[in-house]
């Protein structure tokens, strides 16, 4: 693990307030999206975030919980995982 | 995007869908300073060694899961053969060594410890002879310990006596878990060629050449492979052959990056990764699938080893681009119990103990968890047992047999196991004896090929 990147996946179906109530959570964790991109995957929405999270004092598991329960909320599949799992598996 | 969503999604995909996980990491650790005399002072030692060791492996390796998204599946331990390492304890037998690590293997919380294991494939010690005679009780009153013989090796020849004795054992395991279907043969596996580095059970030891402490790591995989297999629109075989490479590639890549980082965070060795296409009964994630995603309309039908050389060879050569590191058996497994599209070509008629012991010649491991009728003599199971390493012998590959004579069961009847180690139709074995032949004994010569000196 080289950064403190994290990419966040958002797949569900579309509805108004999604980015709004997913990036509050994320600000009162001190995350902060450098990209974001949305698309459909089989005809599903998916929405997906490069996130960076602060070098210090930052509770991964408490945060994924908290995306968890969002997302659940919303009746969406949040998932919070490494950006190294991404560029691992593509990229030499 | 600073990464490409594509790629973000496949990943994602491979993991929500096609059942990518990372089967098992292992942690071998070496029990040579444990030995002593008096076998409750080992017992002592191996426990202390084991726990001390493997106290943060669980615990690591679910922080590596959360982190990464990436599930796995299994926490597993192996250790230094036990017949090497207790082979000074005077006592009559070693079972009170197989309760030693499985409660070891409780406080660590892991799934499973390998190792309770002998190396006899050019002859038996009086040590290893006792770890034998001590497997199917060993087995009967534990529940994660895993037990393996390496009866031949390509420089060795076969250890017939061996054979003959392994025949024996196999059923008398079978008939002191008799309540259970017989699943502590599930447990026991007898090698040819066995590696020293392989994380997966239920074969998995620390070799003698191995370090102190060592992690290794099984990925999986068979559900995203039949899924790039299956998009491709009428392929021909090298156009197959170039897919399943690449995403063994990718597969391997995943298991790299999760093994570098388990090892770091516990300050120990990074050993192998063990790239096999190892199937669940969850429909889709199965080898029959592949090889009929291939055109075969079963597997089983004519057809079927080739397609399984193909797909074993495309496996290894993307995951030897993938990692430098990559070792144990690597390939693809047939274990017909834990494989959906195997039990189904079983049970139509499709797929015949005979047709997979061909197949055993171009794969990875052997024949593995097979249901026979559990009034099969010892006699033929070793048998099957010699033929299977002959073909591992002869190859220079590995080679195992984990095979279930399940008490009271006949051909027709199915074998409950339950979990990742599924259902197995029994399958009918030659009636013909092979009995005066197992009887004779001795050793079948090292072959030719051996002689490379």
């Amino acid at each position: 693990m080289t950064s403190s990147r994290f990419i966040i996946t958002v797949i569900g179906s579309d509805r108004v307030g999604i980015v709004a109530r997913v990036t509050t959570v994320m600000a009162s964790y001190n995350v902060n999206i450098v990209d974001i991109t949305q698309t459909i995957m089989q005809g599903i929405f998916t929405m997906i975030m490069l996130a960076e999270a602060p070098k210090e004092n930052f509770n991964l598991s408490a945060f994924q919980q908290a995306m968890d329960a969002e997302g659940k909320s919303l009746g969406v599949e949040i998932k919070v995982q490494h950006e190294d799992a991404f560029r691992f598996m593509h990229r030499i | 995007m600073l990464i490409n969503p594509k790629e973000i999604l496949e990943t994602i995909q491979m993991v929500r869908m096609e059942h990518l996980d990372i089967r098992t990491v292992t942690m071998g650790i070496s029990l040579r300073d444990c030995s002593h005399p008096d076998i409750e002072v080992f017992n002592e030692n191996i426990y202390e060694k084991i726990t001390s060791r493997a106290k943060e492996l669980v615990r690591t390796t679910n922080e590596i899961q959360s982190l990464y998204g990436i599930p796995i599946i299994n926490r597993r331990i192996s250790v230094t053969p036990i017949a090497i390492v207790a082979e000074s304890c005077k006592s009559q037998d070693f079972v009170s060594v197989a309760k030693t690590m499985d409660e070891a293997a409780k406080e660590a919380g892991v799934d499973f410890i390998g190792g309770f294991s002998a190396l006899v494939h050019k002859g038996q010690t009086r040590g290893d002879l006792k770890l034998i005679n001590s497997i199917p009780e060993a087995l009967a009153t534990t529940e994660k310990v895993c037990s393996s013989v390496n009866v031949a090796t390509t420089k060795a020849g076969i250890n017939m006596d061996a054979v003959r004795l392994m025949g024996e054992v196999i059923k008398k395991t079978a008939e002191l878990t008799s309540d259970r279907d017989g699943i502590g043969c599930a447990k026991l596996v007898v090698f040819a060629n066995a590696p020293e580095d392989n994380p997966f059970m239920a074969g998995a030891f620390h070799g003698i050449g191995e370090p102190e402490c060592v992690i290794n790591v099984g990925v999986s995989g068979p559900g995203v492979v039949n899924a790039a297999v299956c998009e491709l629109e009428t392929p021909n075989l090298t156009e197959i052959s170039e897919t399943i490479k690449k995403t063994a590639f990718k597969i391997t890549r995943m298991g790299e990056m999760v093994g570098r980082e388990v090892s770091r965070r516990l300050g120990v060795e990074f050993g192998i990764l063990d790239l096999s296409l190892a199937p669940t009964p969850a429909i889709g994630d199965s080898v029959a699938a592949i090889l009929e995603a291939m055109g075969l309309e079963r597997c089983g039908a004519h057809g079927t080893t080739a397609a399984l050389a193909l797909l074993n060879d495309a496996v290894k050569k993307g995951g030897a681009m993938a990692s430098s590191s990559v070792g144990g058996l690597s390939g693809a497994f047939i274990p017909v119990s834990e494989d959906a599209g195997m039990i189904e070509a079983v049970k139509v008629g499709a797929l015949s103990l005979e047709k997979l012991e061909a197949m055993t010649s171009v794969c990875s491991v052997g024949l593995d968890m097979i249901a026979v009728p559990g009034d099969t003599p010892a006699t033929t199971l070793s048998a099957i047992i010699a033929d299977e390493m002959a073909i591992g012998v002869i190859n220079k590959k590995t080679t195992a047999v984990r095979i279930i004579p399940a008490p009271g069961k006949r051909v027709g009847d199915t074998v409950e196991f339950g979990g990742l180690l599924g259902s197995a139709p029994v399958m009918p074995v030659s009636n013909f004896s092979s009995e005066t032949f197992i009887k004779r004994g001795g050793r079948i010569p090292a072959p030719i090929q051996s002689l490379t000196n």
